[in-house]
């Protein structure tokens, strides 16, 4: 494990090398620098949105770091990649809080990576934003370090659910990946769908990834009207594809791990019409985003994935607690910055934020999506269906 | 209990757990055939079947950029993907083992085990590497061929389509024409002499070095058809597929019996058909206690037992009793 670690680490430090242009500022009376660590899978197969939350903080750094330079400190971002294995976050996580010049970790894209590795930050009060982890106990624990701009699972659970009553489906089969982000909001969308009186004919978790056949077999046999796969699109597309072209006709429906245009790259025309629950709506949706989006396309040469937008946000909240924090020539520290993170009243690209007491957004959007087109290249028009503001739950005792 | 449901999806489970012990038979060919000869595990091999099976992505996405993939006929296209992706699996297996095998060939066995690992890890990396270069994407999707998606539907729960018949009659020809190869030809002859004896082999005139490379070659082709056939079937690979179906082939070597090449056809049958009764039935029959998650831990508690009371595998090593 130790040598794959390592060999990671070369990989991506090369490909970094590569990738992030030469920051030099050249400043003579430079107060150090700040730090700010992103966390997400930039290698295997959820790498196309981890490399987008990557991006989207180095477009919001990139952006809002003159404020902090003209006060004397030099910005920079520090992309780790956590493969989306918890073991590799939580090792990240180590290596993060003892680079000192961390002030604060964007990340991650997994809730099951997450929530180990936050662990690792509170030991030394690590801001964390996360622009994309939905599982509900990364705020419930109420560690005061970790926040999130997005919203939560409990309640998209409950979201999918009201909308499949709304497709009329009678039964619905269940699959999810095992992973704490999968499995949980496949277990809030059973619980919610059985009391709309949705009729649930099974409830399977599976970590396959090539060879969805002995799955689907009773999924025909049984034959829902909805399917539902709680993961993400690196196994839910070979799976909707598998179980289609092997003649099952339920509609399908999955979380926001669905969201990315990888999942029309694999699963083709198969998913075209599928619907998907998302706290994170397609950057058309946002009227602000618009300049985010076409500065990401001229910078990377792509659209932005689905979180890069909220990765962007979550940047600039913690530039803004810096800010505060550095005001008056004082030097940062992670609990100031922690602290201040609550503070800030911030107008995004993908919303208001204010966080409330569990760092959870006070109110935040929901949206269920339909797949428009077989063509990954037009992931970005995929159809709003539904919008809704809904608050944070509160915390349960 | 649904007995109806048990029994109307029964002749479909079967039909998946062939399909699927066909590609770990194809796969366990190279592991046994390899052992046969060197008595040693060639880690390696997983990498070189999933090698194939990149070969053979390539391939289709250049004849579908050249828009040539729908004219073309499917049955030309796939015979070129398989005889690619076996040339290159092949080709990749001999050198492997021209590299890193045979300059240990004399060394205590741990050593070139440990070599194979090391090239295993080397393998999955630069296939990553190299497909990063131009595509910045190493997860790739086997293009659609719609001729090989058709489904003959024989009742409303049980359906074959054309591509899974594809892989079983692709499998049973490159199985037959195996045995015919070890059992009926001189090459098949001096493989199997120098799998008895190397030394005594040798004496008799043949060169081991060159039956050696030969051996490689022919259960990196085997390897590298199921990766194509691997692709077609299930349409989505990355550098690291390759890995668990190659620990599961090694697995029906062993339960087969490994060097033995009948006994891991068979070995490759049965785990085959466990995984997916297990995988399939599990939670009908625990109403959901156990679900599809532990179909592994299902054929493998069978494998264990299997091997308590067969430890040479189900039909022995027939090759080293023979010795």
């Amino acid at each position: 494990m130790r040598n794959l670690r390592v060999r990671y680490l070369v990989t991506v430090v090369a490909a970094l090398a590569l990738v992030l242009p030469v920051t030099s500022v050249a400043d003579a009376q430079s107060k150090g620098t700040i730090k700010i660590a992103t966390q997400s899978p930039l290698s295997g197969g959820q790498a196309a949105l981890g490399e987008g939350i990557k991006l989207g903080a180095q477009l919001a750094i990139e952006k809002f770091k003159g404020n902090l330079e003209k006060a004397g400190y030099k910005v920079e971002l520090v992309p780790y990649d956590d493969q989306a294995k918890p073991d590799v976050g939580v090792a990240n996580a180590k290596n993060i809080i003892a680079d000192k010049a961390i002030m604060a970790v964007i990340g991650h894209l997994n809730s099951g990576v997450a929530i180990p590795s936050s662990e690792v930050y509170k030991e030394v009060n690590l801001a964390m934003v996360s622009p994309a982890n939905t599982n509900p106990t990364v705020t419930d624990r109420g560690y005061p370090n970790i926040y999130r701009v997005c919203g939560r699972d409990d309640v998209q659970g409950k979201v999918g659910a009201e909308f499949a009553q709304g497709l009329k489906a009678k039964s619905v089969y269940i699959v999810h990946d095992k992973t704490t982000y999968g499995q949980g909001v496949a277990d809030f969308f059973k619980e919610d769908a059985e009391k709309k009186g949705i009729k649930v004919l099974g409830f399977e978790g599976t970590e396959e990834k090539s060879n969805f056949d002995p799955i689907i077999t009773p999924i025909k046999a049984k034959n829902p009207d909805l399917i539902y796969f709680g993961g993400i699109y690196e196994q839910a597309a070979p799976f909707f594809k598998q179980a289609r072209e092997k003649g099952v006709k339920a509609k399908f429906m999955g979380p926001d791990g669905m969201d990315s245009s990888d999942l029309t790259k694999i699963a083709g025309k198969t998913v075209v019409g599928m619907y998907y629950t998302s706290v994170a709506g397609p950057v058309s949706v946002y009227p602000d985003a618009k300049q985010f989006a076409d500065e990401y396309k001229k910078k990377f040469g792509k659209n932005p994935e689905p979180f890069a937008a909220q990765a962007y946000d979550a940047t600039a909240i913690a530039l803004k607690a810096l800010e505060a924090v550095t005001k008056g020539g004082k030097a940062p520290t992670r609990d100031a910055v922690t602290a201040a993170v609550r503070d800030v009243r911030y107008k995004g690209i993908t919303g208001s934020v204010q966080f409330d007491a569990k760092g959870d957004p006070k109110t935040a959007l929901y949206f269920v999506l339909q797949v428009a087109s077989d063509d990954p290249q037009k992931w970005g028009d995929n159809k709003e269906v539904k919008r809704l503001t809904i608050a944070a739950p509160a915390a349960k005792k | 209990m649904d007995f109806p449901l048990l029994l109307g999806i029964f002749p479909q489970v079967l039909l998946d757990g062939i399909i699927l012990g066909f590609m770990y038979a194809l796969i366990a060919l190279g592991y046994t055939m390899v052992y046969g000869v060197l008595e040693f595990i060639n880690f390696a091999h997983s990498e070189i079947f999933i090698v194939g099976a990149f070969v053979g992505v390539e391939i289709l996405m250049g004849l579908k950029s050249a828009g040539l993939l729908e004219s073309l006929p499917w049955v030309l296209v796939l015979l070129l993907i398989l005889v690619a992706g076996m040339a290159a699996s092949g080709a990749l297996a001999v050198l492997v083992e021209r590299a890193a095998y045979r300059p240990l060939r004399h060394a205590p066995r741990l050593i070139p085990l440990i070599s194979a690992i090391g090239v295993s890890f080397f393998l999955q990396d630069a296939i990553r590497l190299f497909e990063s270069i131009w595509n910045n994407a190493f997860n790739l999707v086997y293009p659609t061929m719609d001729p090989l998606n058709r489904r003959f539907e024989l009742t409303e729960t049980i359906d074959v389509s054309v591509k899974s018949l594809v892989v079983i009659v692709a499998a049973l020809l490159m199985l037959w024409a195996l045995h015919v190869v070890v059992n009926r030809t001189r090459i098949g002859t001096a493989i199997r002499a120098v799998a008895e004896d190397q030394a005594a082999a040798s004496l008799m005139g043949i060169n081991v070095n060159r039956i050696i490379s030969l051996t490689f070659l022919i259960g990196g082709g085997m390897g590298g058809a199921a990766g194509v056939l691997f692709g077609v079937q299930y349409g989505l690979i990355n550098p690291y597929t390759g890995f668990i179906p190659g620990l599961k082939a090694f697995t029906a070597a062993v339960l087969g019996g490994i060097g033995n090449i009948p006994g891991a056809m068979m070995g490759g049958l049965v785990l085959g058909l466990l995984e997916a009764f297990a995988a399939s039935y599990l939670s009908l029959l625990t109403g959901g206690a156990f679900g599809a998650e532990y179909k592994d831990i299902f054929a493998f508690a069978i494998l264990i037992l299997i091997l308590i009371f067969r430890p040479k595998g189900l039909l022995g090593e027939i090759v080293r009793e023979r010795a």
